[in-house]
């Protein structure tokens, strides 16, 4: 008989139940493993039988151990930042690649771009660095450095193959954004940006849990004006409020269209319901700026390059420039010293 | 187990998220109906449903009968008309608040999955369509598990892969693609979605999202590219508000004219179903050809 979800359970049990430390395993983990680190370790069916079962239903209960040692590897980090989104393909990467090259622009300001999602990384791509491999020292793993100022990690540089499928179950998902945090050398850094995959699930649970004790900045939502977007985003900004994250504000990517050829402009994902600003203004969260539809955007993206640099003086990158500068008000960073006025 | 009197199952994935998985398998499941087939949708996009929006019917909610829940139905069937029956199962029917986040971790989504998969009292349809969330993680290894047990021979007709014509996207989706060969999932084809949008004041054909790349990426699997769709504003408009479309004289899209016809007739006539109006639909053309191919490779596999 199904279950009824009338009374949904409370989230807080989610939120406040931490993974639990991977136990030594004397075994390789069978092919469908929930995850030595998860919950049901040494529990599920697929636990039957495995030599490492008992092993995983006594390991420790109780928070993470090693989250000292994150908190510890990320404490030259100044500022953490999430990019978020309920919905997929509204630009958070995108946006995450904009806004470390906006902050890197200033010399003096590292960055860093952390990409959690493990299925679908775009970072690589956009940051023209694809084809690069991570360098493993005795220190720990090296990011992949897009220039002197601005380091990438990405689970797309541990590929073989470009075009792998990484088919993973959620606690291989996390193990891997836990070594992303307490394994690689991020070193002293201003910002640090962490773009994730679209939903409310592991990933994000993760990144949460591991981050806490480090704080973070906020989290900067994306969101593109159509309602069934902004369903989803509605979602994402229940979640932060829930796990504690500060919403630094909300943008509205892909907002409008102008032809190119008879500057008409259209609204090619109709804000039926009012858009971000009115989602903002409903959640009370800061409205971050607009961001025209420019195909040149994407274009940009796909050949690696800034957006900045390659038009400077289109509408779009004015747009994301008072984006840019909002994000650094938010965070209680003086604009001029998050990204200088033209 | 309910789904053993679906003929056929259809999985609609991406590897990349906002391409428009949840459209394509909304316009597919009205061409299959308009076209007189019985049509279910499962929507496993569990953290992000967008079906019950799509189909305007987000207040609705399941009824539990004894052996599981019965799915919401969008439309019964009209045999006057040869209309078949559509109806949807997603989470979004199980909430108590639109807003309310769904926080879980993968094994309570490979539970939930399950359930739908094993639940759900579809009765008696030809097609069943399953939208998928972004990516290849639990919600997609449950799904694929569960049918590799349960499915009799044939029923999994296979995948229809989206993705927009960016290279961002499709380098996304063509890991999707590289996850059906690994699962064994037969790809029905490919559809760009967002494939160009034309200006409603001078026609001129832009693309956003540049174009091409969902062709180029079908060649290169080898699998059969079924067709490039257009951003249409109208559309929006039509799950939105449920607003028909209406198209200016002389509109033609893929050498199918559009232009308006009598707006007179459809003035008053707001109160029929989605499934009468998206047949104005600029759109519906190109999903009633990739309906009909999607029939074809089920018929041939029989």
């Amino acid at each position: 008989m199904a279950p009824s979800l009338e009374v949904p359970e409370n989230i807080q049990d989610v939120l406040s139940s931490p993974l639990k430390a991977a136990p030594q395993l004397i075994a390789p983990e069978p092919e469908h493993c929930p995850g030595p680190e998860s919950e049901q370790a040494g529990k599920a069916d697929s636990c039957a039988g495995c030599p490492n079962q008992a092993i995983c239903a006594s390991a420790p209960k109780g928070p993470d151990p090693e989250i000292p040692l994150i908190t510890a590897r990320l404490s030259g980090i100044k500022h953490k930042v999430l990019i978020l989104s309920g919905k997929g393909g509204v630009g958070k990467s995108t946006f995450t690649a904009l806004l470390a090259h906006a902050f890197a622009t200033n010399e003096d300001n590292t960055v860093g771009i952390m990409d959690t999602d493990i299925c679908g990384p775009s970072i690589p791509k956009m940051m023209g660095v694809e084809t690069e491999t991570i360098h493993v020292s005795g220190a720990g793993w090296s990011p992949v450095w897009v220039m002197e100022n601005l380091g990438v990690m990405s689970i797309q540089f541990m590929l073989p193959n470009r075009d792998d499928a990484i088919i993973w179950r959620g606690p291989k998902k996390n193990g891997l954004i836990k070594k992303f945090l307490k394994d690689v050398e991020w070193g002293d850094m201003d910002f640090l940006l962490v773009d994730t995959p679209p939903g409310t699930s592991d990933e994000h649970l993760s990144v949460n849990s591991y981050l806490k004790e480090s704080g973070v900045d906020g989290a900067v939502v994306i969101t593109t004006p159509q309602e069934v977007a902004l369903l989803d985003v509605r979602k994402e900004i229940d979640f932060c409020r829930k796990a504690g994250i500060k919403v630094l504000g909300i943008v509205e990517n892909m907002s409008g269209f102008v032809c190119p050829k008879c500057t008409h402009e259209s609204q090619i994902f109709q804000a039926t319901t009012g858009g971000a600003r009115h989602l903002a203004k409903e959640m009370n969260i800061p409205f971050l700026g607009a961001v025209p539809l420019d195909p040149r955007i994407g274009q940009a993206a796909d050949y690696g390059e800034s957006f900045f640099d390659s038009f400077p003086n289109s509408p779009a990158c004015a747009a994301l420039k008072n984006v840019v500068r909002r994000v650094g008000e938010e965070m209680g960073l003086k604009p001029e010293s998050v990204l200088p006025e033209d | 187990m309910s789904l053993d009197r679906v003929k056929h199952i259809v999985l609609v994935l991406s590897g990349k998220g906002g391409v428009g998985k949840s459209s394509v398998t909304t316009q597919l499941a009205l061409s299959l109906s308009l076209a007189g087939h019985s049509v279910g949708i499962l929507d496993i996009d569990l953290t992000g449903p967008s079906i019950p929006r799509l189909f305007g019917i987000e207040s609705a909610k399941v009824t539990q009968a004894p052996g599981g829940w019965v799915p919401v139905p969008v439309h019964a069937a009209d045999p006057t008309k040869s209309i078949g029956s559509l109806s949807c199962m997603s989470l979004g029917f199980l909430l108590r608040e639109r807003g309310d986040a769904v926080v879980w971790r993968g094994p309570k989504k490979t539970a939930m999955v399950r359930q739908f998969l094993s639940d759900v009292l579809w009765g008696e349809i030809e097609y069943l369509l399953i939208d998928t969330p972004p990516g290849t993680s639990d919600e997609h290894i449950s799904l694929a598990e569960t049918l590799m047990k349960n499915a009799f021979p044939g029923q999994v007709a296979g995948a229809v892969v989206v993705t927009t014509p960016q290279a961002v996207a499709t380098a996304d989706v063509k890991k999707e693609l590289n996850f059906c060969v690994k699962t064994a999932i037969n790809v029905i084809g490919v559809v760009e979605n967002m494939s160009g949008f034309v200006c409603p004041n001078c026609s001129e054909c832009t693309n956003v999202f540049s174009s091409g790349g969902g062709r180029v990426m079908a060649q290169e699997f080898g699998v059969k590219f079924l067709a490039s769709v257009p951003i249409d504003p109208q559309f929006v408009m039509l799950v939105e508000s449920g607003k028909r479309p209406v198209y200016p004289e002389g509109t033609e899209i893929n050498g199918h004219d559009l232009g308006s016809t009598g707006n007179a007739v459809q003035q008053n006539d707001d109160t029929s179903p989605l499934v009468e109006k998206y047949k104005s639909c600029s759109l519906y053309p190109i999903f009633r050809d990739i309906a009909k191919d999607v029939t074809n490779v089920v018929e041939g596999s029989v």
